[in-house]
């Protein structure tokens, strides 16, 4: 009898001990993901202090605005054109987004819900222009688009988006392979042709997967630099959020201040895309191993 | 009874009867090169050609206006031995590769084993410690060259306050701006660090319990089940970060226009070929020089393969399956 109290005790202390070792644990673990979190805020966080600082105040390594400017967000608009590089950046995004979209499901549809000969080869052939570096095709299709007489303008950054992205292509395809083949053979039993098929069932079955591409077209063409610096730097009038930016220091009469203004304008459309569609992100980046 | 099951399973086939002829359903062509055709005509107009094409010039003077005038090996030739920009560009670039490309994994690989540990509150760290990787290039950029600034910026500031005495003055000056650059590489680790989540959470918890049970330390079931399980991530992250860092461009870009990089510290191989390209206007070098990159991308990823027999292990077999 006594010694069924004393185990009954040992026990009780062994989950006390263990409930505490618990505790300690998750102490441990927060205080590093809290202090982990303070670093990847930090920048973000100095931006928007920064931006909200007078001139004078800006160049003191301050911490706290004081007072704050808030006026710097409508001055910002007057000191640049930064309504007309956010429109063409919007342009620009959305047209690429629209052509990604359209011309990269009917090849990931063939490429991964029909059996064909020459099928693999071709994946193959996709995936490796993937891996290309875009400095070795960079010049003549420079060429290309100058013979056109196309430079300067957004003809360069829209019309090959509407030639299919490998990596969208690639993303879409590692999606439809999941969906079930039971799915089309019965369609196809009813006498359903292949482009109804593609449209009416898999595309919408597929909507994450086509969220996830537009999505991840949309951020590649707004955060794009190396294709406006290529193709619309000589007019001012198509300058885009990002050459804007980076031209900023060129223009006297904007101080560093509002250029924290503007960058954190420049960062806000993403931060806030994020937030209501991280879970596609998430998926995305994990279906393909890559972003953009 | 099994067999009750098999004639259940399958409508077409009862006891005794062969199953009818599966019909065999044409090969829908015109459909298929349809809906290829948008990536076919990319494919040729925006790859294949200017394949062919840079490869061709590159042998070739050639500003834009005249035609190429072929000159041989002769491209070559300057940049291995009279043009001392192409050896700084390619010091730099190493350089970058081999620090940051280490370092990455290591801290792709640390955030996402600290965020595989708390029970409740994962997604909220995550959103955190993905968000930098969204952030435009530009904006980042601008951001780490101004708060790091010696001057203005806040962070040496903050630095000082921690006790350390005369803290780099970071982009600003030569031996430092490298590594502001790679603390901004740092920041956006969240796409990288999510692959490597997802690859840690992967790691069936069985295998931790049996290593516990064994009396294995934390550090051994780190170091015997953890990272083997882990390499096809980590070789991954390697070949992508090499072929990255040969493209390296926007932010060293930015960072030198933001503080006028007289010595060259943050000139990458991308921008010297963007240079001898758009500023120059030297065509046909410039193409040599991308040529040059294909051909050092291609060898790193070579070698990177032939060694991933010795320490890469693929549990299902082939990644390619």
């Amino acid at each position: 009898m006594q010694a069924r109290e004393e185990l009954e005790i040992q026990s009780a202390k062994a989950r006390r001990s263990k409930k505490w070792n618990n505790f300690l644990h998750m102490v441990g673990n927060h205080s590093l993901l809290i202090a982990l979190s303070a670093i990847f805020i930090m920048p973000l966080y100095l931006v928007i202090v920064l931006s909200l600082m007078s001139k004078g105040q800006a160049e003191t390594r301050s911490l706290w605005p004081h007072p704050f400017v808030w006026h710097n967000y409508v001055e910002v608009f007057t000191a640049v054109p930064f309504l007309k590089w956010t429109l063409n950046t919007l342009f620009v995004s959305l047209m690429g987004t629209i052509g990604t979209v359209v011309s990269s499901v009917p090849p990931a549809y063939v490429l991964s819900r029909l059996q064909w000969k020459g099928r693999h080869t071709t994946f193959i052939i996709l995936l490796s222009t993937m891996m290309l570096p875009g400095q070795v095709t960079m010049i003549p299709v420079y060429i290309i688009f100058s013979r056109l007489h196309w430079i300067p303008s957004f003809l360069p950054l829209i019309v090959p988006s509407f030639f299919a992205s490998a990596f969208s292509i690639f993303l879409l395809r590692q999606f439809f392979t999941s969906i079930p083949d039971e799915i089309s053979d019965a369609a196809r039993i009813d006498g359903c042709s292949e482009f109804k098929l593609m449209m009416r069932i898999i595309v919408p079955l597929a909507k994450p997967a086509i969220s996830a591409i537009a999505l991840f077209a949309f951020l590649g063409s707004w955060n794009d630099f190396f294709g406006p610096l290529l193709y619309i730097v000589e007019n001012e009038d198509l300058w885009t959020l990002g050459i804007g930016l980076n031209a900023f220091q060129g223009i006297h009469h904007v101080d560093k201040n509002m250029m924290m203004t503007a960058s954190a304008l420049f960062m806000a459309p993403v931060i806030l895309i994020f937030f209501f569609s991280q879970k596609v992100f998430i998926e995305g980046v994990t279906l393909t191993g890559v972003k953009g | 009874m099994s067999q009750a099951r098999v004639v259940a399973s399958s409508p077409f086939k009862k006891k005794g009867e062969l199953a009818p002829p599966r019909r065999k359903l044409k090969t829908p062509w015109l459909f298929i090169f349809l809906c290829m055709s948008p990536w076919l005509f990319g494919m040729v107009f925006f790859t294949a050609y200017p394949m062919i094409s840079s490869f061709y010039q590159s042998f070739t003077k050639f500003n834009l206006i005249e035609s190429p005038k072929w000159i041989g090996l002769e491209n070559f030739h300057r940049m291995f031995f009279e043009d001392s920009d192409f050896w700084q560009a390619l010091k730099n670039t190493v350089w970058i590769s081999v620090i940051s490309i280490p370092l990455r994994i290591a801290f792709a690989m640390f955030t996402a084993w600290v965020l595989t540990k708390p029970k409740r509150g994962r997604n909220i760290y995550r959103t955190i410690f993905f968000l930098p990787s969204m952030v435009p290039a530009v904006a980042a950029t601008m951001a780490f060259t101004y708060i790091f600034n010696p001057a203005y910026g806040p962070i040496n500031r903050m630095l000082e306050a921690i006790g350390i005495k005369e803290p780099p003055f970071w982009f600003l000056d030569p031996k430092w701006s490298k590594w502001g650059l790679i603390l901004l590489g740092l920041w956006g680790i969240g796409d990288t660090m999510i692959i490597f989540l997802a690859g840690l959470l992967d790691v069936p918890t069985s295998l931790y319990e049996a290593a516990s049970l064994e009396g294995a330390s934390g550090w051994q079931s780190f170091r015997y089940i953890t990272l083997p399980l882990m390499t096809p991530v980590i070789f991954f992250s390697t070949v992508t970060g090499v072929i990255g860092s040969f493209q390296y461009f926007t932010q060293a870009y930015v960072a030198s226009g933001q503080v006028n990089d007289y010595s060259h510290s943050m000139y990458f191989y991308a921008t010297h070929i963007y240079f001898s390209a758009f500023r120059a206007y030297e065509m046909g070098y410039a193409s040599a020089l991308a040529w040059v990159l294909l051909v050092i991308t291609l060898l790193c990823t070579l070698v990177i393969l032939k060694t991933q027999k010795r320490w890469v292990h693929y549990p299902n077999g082939s990644l390619f399956k």
